[in-house]
């Protein structure tokens, strides 16, 4: 059972799109949340489905949780955060700005605007809330780790949520995609059996979601190779180039 | 913003790095062309050779991928060049509508549908996919979108109608669709023992909406050109029994199966080949049956990644039309060719189509088309050289969509407005702006 509104925060990004579709294919209210303006994606989704559809200006960084969701005019029966940014690792370690903007949109934008959800979905039948967070968080490697970091903040803090909302009904669910083929990862050379596809992502969500899983690789076979990453002795590994 | 990536079309023949670009927004697209110097438009990749490969910028549509408006009253659909036929269908069959003409493949852009000016099983009374065409917009790639349709920029549309994208990127369509009651299709199979009897069939079942016909390559002498036809129409309410009459427009799921591997090429020896033909054909019993409307349009898509069955090497395929005045001629000598070849491949189709496009090189003329698919080898392609020569021998013409290796002298011969387009991109410095592997090889 997925509870409607489902609002989509980072609707622009290539997973947030597929899931906006996998939503709106099953039938729930959509609500795309995005910087500038995305209704024509909501005016798509209408004419793909009969699903109902709207757009709502959203920036994950500027700090303004509270009057974002008062302004919605609705408490939302599901929140996907789907808002995120790569970076450069070399550009972060070189500028501070650079490394700020990283971090504001992988954990302090994310928490702050969750945490403001769950002020207002405590009593709501189904509700959950959904946060993309990143196999990158499960140890700091030199490649990305101010990404890296904040995605850990994002996971621990996904975690806590969970646990502190167990006896009110809320759940709380931390996906971790692994490589997925998007506009973020464009020009990489990723290992195709370890990359997914926006859509497969969105369908693993989804199905999630439905039989109210906890944590989820969307690629089981991630789970296997970060359990291989995260038993690499410290000392072994500060000199692995991973 | 480009990034690199090794392209190849459906047939994985020809592969080439390229320099990759997905724009989000059509607008981000204007904004961006005139700085990328000559580039191509790509869509799903489903042309079969290098038309959509550049190897300096070759720009991923399928991003804009939007449904803009629909009309219940009329049908009419405006969306962006970058969605997919798969999902329009997926939208539209269970509201009772179909698209007017559709490839054999859904997996296809619409974008892509109007660069080929594809064709269906229907061309001998619907046409090709452009004849349904309301308007294009069009980017000419310096800043400029028109919006091109009889009415307006008259000769921009019939060159971009079939244009294989040399014309400028096209990022919105308008066409109308079909009413359909069902999501079913009445069918019916009839063999023919030859090539004469497969022409006699088709051209006593012109009233059919849909007819095309499977030939068996391998079959020689009085065997020649043995076949299937199956003839359908969308099948009505009244047609269904009482359990599909509950939902008449549900899609039945399919299982969709996938090639997991490059197969090695001896899994596609003749012997295997002539041993899937036969079987096709014992399937093929004839009389009447409803068929589900996937099964029926896109036998193939169920099958993802099929093009791995040949292998690493690849495949081209090679897909003519003759007049109908030569056909008969034409395609004895040109089924003789591949019969005594040996290679020819499991997907041998036959369609009588109707009269041509309005599109410069648009491929649909009135007459018989054949289309089969060949292993990418030196013997392969040499055999193909000589199908070239039947071809231009009887006046016929080559599909630019399914191409990978015509030589350019054998091009001008099949279509006669060829000079018409090329004036055209030189006077709209289109020329300049966008080419392809294909327009390259070929001097479009």
């Amino acid at each position: 059972m997925i509870a409607s509104p489902v609002l989509i925060l980072g609707a622009r990004s290539d997973i947030g799109k597929a899931l906006a579709r996998g939503y709106a294919a099953k039938g729930c209210e959509v609500i795309l949340a995005a910087r500038g303006d995305i209704s024509a994606d909501a005016t798509d989704l209408a004419l793909r489905t009969s699903a109902k559809a709207r757009s709502v200006a959203f920036d994950v960084t500027d700090g303004e949780p509270d009057r974002f969701f008062d302004a919605l005019g609705v408490v939302p029966g599901t929140v996907v955060m789907v808002a995120g940014l790569l970076g450069d690792q070399a550009e972060s370690a070189a500028d501070d700005s650079a490394a700020q903007r990283v971090m504001d949109s992988n954990y302090n934008g994310p928490a702050r605007y969750l945490l403001a959800a769950a002020r207002r979905m405590a009593g709501v039948p189904e509700g959950c809330i959904i946060g993309i967070s990143s196999v990158a968080g499960e140890r700091g490697r030199a490649s990305n780790y101010v990404y890296g970091s904040a995605k850990a903040g994002l996971t621990a803090f996904l975690s806590g949520l969970r646990n502190a909302h167990a006896k009110t009904g809320l759940h709380v669910m931390t996906v971790k995609p692994g490589f997925v083929r998007t506009q973020m990862t464009a020009g990489l050379k990723l290992p195709p059996i370890m990359t997914a596809e926006p859509g497969q992502v969105a369908d693993a969500i989804i199905a999630a979601q439905e039989a109210r899983r906890d944590i989820i690789y969307t690629l089981a076979r991630w789970r296997l190779v970060m359990a291989v990453i995260r038993a690499i002795p410290e000392g072994v590994f500060k000199k692995l180039s991973l | 913003m480009l990034h690199h990536e090794t392209l190849s079309g459906w047939g994985r023949y020809p592969m080439r790095e390229c320099a990759v670009w997905q724009p989000v927004t059509a607008e981000a697209l204007r904004a961006a062309l005139p700085q990328l110097g000559s580039s191509i438009a790509r869509g799903n990749g489903r042309s079969y050779g290098d038309a959509s490969l550049n190897p300096d910028a070759t720009i991923d549509l399928r991003r804009l991928d939007r449904l803009i408006a629909f009309d219940d009253a009329t049908g009419e659909l405006i969306c962006e060049a970058g969605v997919l036929l798969s999902d329009i269908i997926t939208a539209f069959v269970p509201r009772g509508w179909f698209v007017p003409v559709t490839p054999g493949t859904r997996m296809v852009t619409i974008g892509g549908m109007i660069a080929s000016d594809v064709h269906g099983k229907n061309h001998h009374g619907a046409g090709s996919f452009c004849d349904h065409l309301q308007w294009c917009d069009l980017d000419l790639g310096n800043g400029r979108v028109l919006r091109c349709s009889a009415d307006e920029n008259a000769d921009l549309f019939a060159a971009t109608c079939g244009g294989m994208g040399l014309t400028g990127t096209i990022v919105r369509a308008c066409f109308r669709m079909v009413r359909v009651e069902t999501a079913w299709m009445r069918q019916r199979k009839v063999r023919a023992h030859n090539l004469s009897e497969a022409m006699a069939v088709f051209e006593q079942s012109m009233d059919w909406t849909y007819a095309v016909a499977w030939i068996d390559c391998l079959a020689r002498g009085r065997d020649l050109g043995r076949s299937a036809i199956l003839l359908a129409e969308h099948a009505q309410l009244n047609e269904l029994d009482a359990p599909r009459r509950v939902a008449p427009l549900a899609r039945p799921p399919r299982k969709s199966r996938a090639v997991p591997i490059d197969l090695p090429g001896f899994a596609l020896s003749s012997f295997n080949v002539q041993v899937f033909n036969r079987l096709y054909h014992a399937m093929q019993r004839p009389g009447e049956a409803l068929v589900a409307l996937d099964p029926y349009f896109y036998p193939l898509d169920a099958l993802a990644d099929w093009n791995r069955i040949y292998g690493r090497r690849g495949f081209v395929q090679y897909q003519c039309v003759l007049p109908l005045t030569e056909s008969a001629r034409g395609l004895e000598r040109l089924l003789e060719a591949i019969a005594s070849a040996g290679s020819g491949s499991f997907l041998a189709v036959l369609k009588c189509m109707g009269p041509a496009s309005f599109g410069m090189l648009s491929f649909p003329m009135p007459g018989y088309t054949l289309a089969l698919d060949f292993p990418a080898t030196s013997a392969n392609l040499a055999l193909l050289d000589r199908l070239d020569v039947i071809t231009a021998d009887h006046g016929g013409r080559i599909y630019l969509t399914k191409d990978a290796r015509l030589p350019s002298h054998m091009l001008a011969l099949g279509y006669p407005r060829l000079q018409e387009f090329r004036d055209l991109r030189a006077r709209y410095g289109l020329d300049r702006r966008f080419s392809s592997l294909l327009s390259q090889r070929l001097g479009l």
